[in-house]
């Protein structure tokens, strides 16, 4: 697949383009935010951002209906944002701020939204993918043709979670679509120090799941293969794998000095970039003028300065209300 | 009517499942095989495959499917063949379904309910005897259900299904072949109280579960010794009736806890714990603990049964609290 060849010229074509583009960007610019919040103390805990990674989230969300679930994983600001979490929402949790879709109570890593059937924001590796195969049973059985997205890393292909959700999801034929985000470093251990086998999609074949691979730089590449699963999921056809093949540009998390790899390996990947890969496509094909690229700039700088003046403006939880949430509030009957 | 443990808890599974079509019984070999300890038998004829659900041994996926199920609607009732095997789904136990509601700031509650075996007795070994529930009860988040009557195995479940929040029922081994007789309309009981089984005057004997019938044999025998013992049933473990605990102590001054779990860092060491914080000065004796031996549970029956709370040390540890003047 050579996705960003500038395939039709439409402008169907060209608006959806235009549109993968700045859900791209605002992942992006969400998470640079993020980092510069960090950095200034406003936001603390673990902070995980997904720069270089935008073309899976966006690639899969676009393919998904309103009412499908998505369960991700600690790294998921980004697929908050495209399944329709606001950004402010998203800043205010990780200020801690009762705004906050959590109201303050995951942080940056356990975002959830029931409105958007957002599974969170899940921090033990692959311990979101039983969830996933649970939410996609009650979907089965309930006769609902909803589809139950679960991202994660490579690194979660180690956990016997992994190999267990897919050997159920497979044996029941669940609505489930598993994503592997292989960005190819689980923290600091590369994919070949960790794995005897590193062809990921060969493993879920293992299960009969159907399973293939995608390049995760190409947004467009994603999109078709996800589009390609997602039907196929929804039209009653079992589970199935992409291994989304991408590259984390920043570090780990914001404690990571990265001794484990090379700048030079990091400045290759970074010359694929998926923001960029997309744009020049865009302009050398006539899909996208200067002044396209300026109004989605200026649209998303507006969304995440507005982002942040509502989490700067949030408050915090009142201490009485330390203990809610720990069994559900009952009202009188 | 006459009945048994086992069939009491079948009762409910099968009354859960006709009422609520939501409601489904998952867990390794409660299916074809009739559940390894015969509990859902000839419910899989009943129900299908789909409603009495097969799995294979892989306790942390099919305990995460279930709170995943949960999240989606459906109320499953999750079977875990023994308390030891959960170790497996430690995870999806205590870093999901105890914590979602809290981490997602109220908005996806997990109405699963996780029933499995506990206790010795049976020389099961090291692997299949252990009493973990009091550590369950440790997690806030968790409801934590001991049932020890008849009553209870039959009414606890229906109950638990109703609660909005993840439940965890101990089925001790050796109580599944009590029998005894059980109202013909006998249906849902409460989970939030601790219930008198014995009413006495002279010291209190806490305990829940598997010990509950050794405690009632040790107060017959303390009554024959003029000992007027009163027997509380916990049957919860976690919220703890602290007002039915602190009752009994405020009228009988003396307590004894007993516990099949190991003592360190148990559930009796928390009850204990709550008498002297709270009723301190009703006391006319330390608060006594009947427990298992700190060891791993051995195989040979001479030695299980050493490691294990019964009735002569329960009626031993109430003499010395008893003769302990105030």
């Amino acid at each position: 697949m050579t996705g960003t060849s500038a395939r039709g010229t439409g402008n169907a074509d060209s608006d959806h383009a235009r549109h993968l583009l700045r859900q791209m960007l605002r992942v992006r610019r969400l998470e640079e935010q993020c980092v510069e919040l960090y950095s200034a103390a406003k936001i603390r805990g673990f902070l995980h951002v997904y720069i270089g990674e935008e073309a899976v989230a966006a690639g899969v969300t676009s393919t998904l209906a309103p009412d499908d679930a998505v369960v991700a994983t600690y790294r998921e600001h980004g697929h908050a944002l495209l399944r329709g979490v606001p950004a402010g929402a998203i800043l205010a949790e990780m200020y801690g701020h009762v705004e906050g879709c959590c109201r303050g109570r995951g942080g940056s890593m356990h975002l959830f939204d029931a409105g958007t059937r957002f599974y969170g924001g899940n921090a033990i590796v692959a311990g979101g993918l039983p969830l996933a195969v649970g939410l996609a049973l009650a979907d089965k059985m309930s006769g609902r043709s909803r589809v139950t997205v679960c991202f994660f890393g490579e690194g979660a292909v180690a956990e016997g979670a992994f190999h267990e959700s897919l050997n159920l999801a497979a044996l029941w034929q669940l609505p489930v679509l598993f994503c592997c985000e292989n960005n190819l470093y689980a923290m600091g251990t590369a994919l070949a120090r960790s794995e005897s086998q590193t062809d990921i999609a060969l493993k879920a074949a293992g299960y009969e799941i159907a399973s293939w691979s995608a390049d995760g730089m190409d947004v467009l590449a994603v999109e078709e293969a996800a589009r390609r699963a997602v039907d196929a999921v929804r039209a009653g056809g079992g589970p199935h794998f992409l291994e989304l093949r991408t590259y984390r540009f920043r570090a780990h998390s914001m404690f990571d000095p990265e001794r484990y790899r090379d700048k030079k390996e990091v400045s290759r990947w970074m010359e694929r970039d998926p923001i960029n890969t997309l744009r020049t496509a865009l302009e050398a094909s006539g899909q996208l003028s200067a002044k396209d690229w300026k109004s989605i700039q200026q649209d998303v700088d507006t969304e995440v300065e507005a982002a942040v003046e509502f989490a700067e403006a949030g408050t915090p939880e009142p201490l009485e209300d330390l203990t809610r949430f720990v069994y559900s509030e009952r009202s009188p009957e | 009517m006459k009945t048994t443990y086992r069939e009491a808890m079948r009762t409910a599974i099968r009354d859960a499942l006709q009422r609520d079509e939501r409601v489904f019984l998952m867990g390794e070999d409660v299916g074809a095989y009739g559940g390894c300890f015969a509990v859902s038998l000839g419910l899989f004829e009943e129900f299908g495959p789909e409603r009495i659900r097969d799995t294979p041994l892989s306790e942390a996926g099919f305990v995460g499917a279930g709170i995943g199920a949960a999240l989606g609607g459906m109320r499953p009732i999750v079977e875990i063949m023994t308390v030891n095997f959960s170790l497996l789904a430690l995870d999806q136990l205590v870093n999901n379904a105890a914590t979602l509601l809290h981490m997602s700031g109220g908005q996806f509650n997990v109405p699963l309910v996780i029933r499995m075996t506990t206790g010795a007795g049976r020389q099961l070994g090291a692997q299949h005897s252990h009493s973990l529930e009091g550590w369950y009860a440790h997690i806030p988040g968790l409801r934590i259900l001991t049932p020890a009557t008849l009553e209870d195995a039959r009414g606890m479940l229906w109950t638990a299904l109703e609660d909005p929040d993840p439940v965890l029922i101990f089925e001790h081994g050796t109580l599944y072949n009590v029998a005894g007789d059980l109202a013909d309309d006998a249906g849902p009981v409460d989970i939030s109280s601790a219930a008198v089984r014995r009413p006495g005057q002279d010291i209190s004997l806490i305990t829940y579960g598997g010990t509950l019938p050794a405690v009632l044999d040790a107060a017959t025998q303390l009554a024959g010794e003029g000992i007027d013992a009163e027997v509380l049933d916990l049957r919860v473990l976690r919220p703890l009736d602290d007002a039915a605990i602190l009752g009994s102590v405020a009228k009988t001054h003396r307590a004894v806890v007993v516990d099949e779990g190991w003592r360190s860092g148990s559930i009796s060491a928390e009850i204990s714990a709550r008498i002297t914080e709270n009723a301190f000065f009703d006391l006319d004796a330390p608060v006594g603990r009947v427990c298992s031996a700190e060891v791993p549970l051995p195989y040979a029956k001479h030695l299980e049964l050493a490691a294990l709370p019964t009735a002569e040390r329960i009626v031993a540890a109430a003499r010395e609290a008893v003769g302990t003047r105030g």
